[in-house]
């Protein structure tokens, strides 16, 4: 079995799903003739159609509007942010109509939007951001973040299949970075389940998308000298997989939580105060968090890596947390 | 002509137009007397503090609501409407029951949203109505979704979707506007220029003197009518929505009217002049130049029409006394229904049984 990228990986779901039901079809900037901007859906308007693989307009909020639109008509929409730094275009749409509409009218709104996120890739402020926090706020969103091949595909499947609107960030550092080699046969990875990506004894890394492979990065080279690091990778931050969660810090008593969007309002502010209420008694030290800095990403490379959490703060704060 | 609409030499009945006959004018003046007497029941429950939240009022409007959604095919899975707060009108003529209105307004267990949500905001697609939100320009994307489905599958229904002339001023409107011209979708745009988006004048909302100027960007076909004349508002949506269904694209109905009361019950209106709120209310009421018009043109006997009134006024009084002791929802069905899955909410542990 061949190897495949992070970004082909994600393209077999979409395809595949796509194939398996008539009722999903996508819509986004440049996905259709253009092939998307990273390429996602290169070739699917000659496979699907026109129809079925829409170009739009630039107007994120018509997409997602036109998305809950044909989801409460029983269609599947996928739509695509061309960077998912424009999703706050159509933050009302999606936090107003989309995320309340089951609960105040009874409405089914199964669309995913999905798009390019991240940075350490000098994308600068408007091509990097990672906007989870913002809907992570809004009950009725579903949010997945996944770090492997084989989760890109699997979550892309679930969140299509699923009866709510789920929010798909795909790391674009991660798209051909990342190779996997798949199993045959159908892949699905459930939402709102964790993934422990690395056992461990001594010190918990929780963590999602990029900063997955930086926490396995730092847990290397904390094998030789330092303590013995679990990374347990989110994959789905709304909802949060508690039970996961808590498990692991029974396990080592340490946690550390490793994130590349900024600190303050970040998600681990979240996971803490649920590790503070389920798993007070357990704990051996507080609860620390390595992330970005308070500021919109800059571009310049000096700047980004200063922002932005690397693997060197990860084995920094881990061996200051270990000696705790 | 239809044989229908021949004139009647002999009375000298003048032909009804728009393809109209003489029963559905009565069921066109039935809809029209049953909002303004569900508005005034609506009113008086507010006095007496059963209506829990605010009380929008559609006096003056009630033509254009009613006309442009009793031009649509109703039924089953048939078009789809998107009404706001002033087109309770358009939601009975698609068959909304005023037990559900005044259920919805009074917060009952057993109103159509279990008291999650206020007034007009509800809805049955089934029956073709998809409720609003409050975030103004916001149902024009969603109805362009609806209608774009409607072309995926080569289904010949059509969209309809009302937008307050402040709504115009929105970008939601703009996107969704525009992402339906573009997909020719079928889809009607009804804007109501009633003159006040709460307190602001049209002159501080747009430049253009009609709300149709604006439509000419999207490439769209475009028309402004007399909103208070209740058979040329019917007549311009019954064309839109013919040509939306045989693929002509989307198309723009100004209706220019009058908001008489208030942004809701509570607002004084200090801002709009007096002189103004009465001069339509005696010259240009909708209800009023519609009786005026059966009656003169012997289309329906006065008798008929006091006959609509008492049994509107009964079918109100019904569903007052069937509803009007109903109690609140549970406090925890709260909890339920934010997800399919998972069903419910955590209950917090300070909220403990």
């Amino acid at each position: 079995m061949a190897e495949v990228t992070f970004l082909e990986a994600l393209r077999q779901g979409l395809s595949e799903e796509m194939e398996r039901d008539e009722r999903v079809f996508m819509l986004g900037e440049d996905i259709g003739a253009y092939g998307g901007a990273f390429k996602v859906t290169d070739g699917f308007q000659k496979k699907f159609g026109a129809a079925r693989v829409i170009d739009t307009p630039i107007s994120e909020a018509a997409i997602v509007g036109a998305a809950a639109g044909a989801a409460h008509m029983g269609m599947r929409p996928v739509a695509e942010m061309q960077f998912i730094d424009f999703i706050s275009c159509a933050y009302d749409m999606l936090t107003n109509y989309v995320a309340t509409a089951r609960y105040r009218a009874g409405l089914a709104t199964p669309i995913v939007v999905r798009g390019p996120c991240g940075g350490y890739v000098r994308g600068g402020p408007f091509h990097s951001q990672n906007p989870e926090a913002a809907f992570l706020h809004t009950p009725g969103l579903k949010i997945v973040y996944p770090a492997t091949a084989r989760d890109a595909k699997g979550l892309i499947k679930a969140s299509i299949r699923d009866d709510d609107p789920v929010i798909y960030l795909e790391h674009k550092w991660l798209y051909r970075r990342i190779k996997e080699t798949l199993p045959e046969g159908e892949i699905f990875t459930p939402i709102g389940q964790a993934r422990i990506a690395r056992e461990g004894k001594d010190l918990s890394i929780i963590t999602y998308g990029a900063t997955v492979w930086k926490a396995l990065e730092a847990a290397d080279q904390l094998a030789q000298d330092g303590p013995s690091v679990e990374v347990l990778d989110l994959r789905t931050l709304l909802p949060l997989d508690d039970e996961a969660i808590v498990t692991t810090v029974k396990k080592t008593g340490k946690v550390l939580i490793v994130h590349e969007d900024t600190r303050t309002g970040g998600l681990a502010g979240e996971i803490t105060a649920r590790i503070n209420e389920r798993a007070f008694e357990w704990l051996d030290g507080p609860i620390m968090r390595v992330t970005a800095h308070d500021v919109p990403l800059p571009y310049a490379p000096t700047l980004e890596d200063f922002v932005l959490p690397q693997t060197e703060d990860i084995v920094k704060a881990a061996r200051w947390l270990a000696a705790y | 002509m239809p044989p229908h609409s021949v004139p009647d030499t002999r009375s000298e009945t003048p032909a009804i137009p728009a393809e109209l006959e003489r029963p559905q004018l009565l069921e066109v003046y039935r809809y029209l007397r049953l909002t303004r007497v569900l508005e005034e029941r609506l009113v008086a429950l507010y006095r007496q503090s059963k209506v829990i939240g605010g009380l929008f009022r559609s006096l003056g409007q009630e033509g254009e609501s009613v006309a442009s959604a009793y031009a649509l095919e109703r039924g089953r899975h048939r078009d789809i409407l998107s009404p706001l707060i002033r087109n309770l009108g358009s939601m009975l003529v698609m068959g909304a029951r005023p037990i559900e209105i005044l259920r919805q307004y009074m917060a009952k267990a057993e109103s159509p949203t279990g008291g999650r949500e206020l007034n007009v905001h509800f809805n049955d697609l089934e029956k073709g109505y998809l409720g609003q939100i409050s975030h103004l320009g916001d149902m024009v994307p969603v109805m362009a979704g609806i209608t774009l489905t409607f072309k995926m599958r080569g289904e010949p229904r059509i969209g309809l979707v009302y937008v307050g002339d402040g709504a115009t001023s929105t970008g939601s409107f703009h996107e969704g506007l525009n992402f339906a011209a573009v997909q020719r979708c079928p889809l009607v745009v009804v804007a109501e220029y009633n003159h006040w988006a709460y307190s602001t004048p049209p002159e501080k909302q747009f430049a253009v003197k009609d709300l149709a100027d604006k439509a000419k960007g999207y490439g769209i076909h475009a028309v402004t009518v007399d909103g208070n004349d209740v058979l040329a508002v019917y007549a311009a949506t019954r064309y839109a929505v013919e040509r939306a269904r045989r693929g002509k694209g989307v198309h723009f109905i100004e209706v220019k009217t009058y908001r008489r009361k208030g942004h809701a019950e509570h607002d004084d209106q200090s801002y709009q002049p007096k002189e103004e709120i009465e001069r339509w209310a005696i010259e240009n009421d909708p209800v009023d130049r519609y009786v005026k018009q059966l009656v003169a043109n012997g289309w329906a006997e006065e008798s008929e029409l006091a006959e609509i009134d008492r049994s509107a006024k009964d079918e109100i009084d019904q569903a007052t006394d069937a509803c009007i002791n109903e109690p609140l929802p549970q406090s925890e069905t709260a909890l339920p229904g934010v997800y399919a899955h998972p069903p419910a909410a955590e209950r917090l542990w300070f909220r403990g049984p």
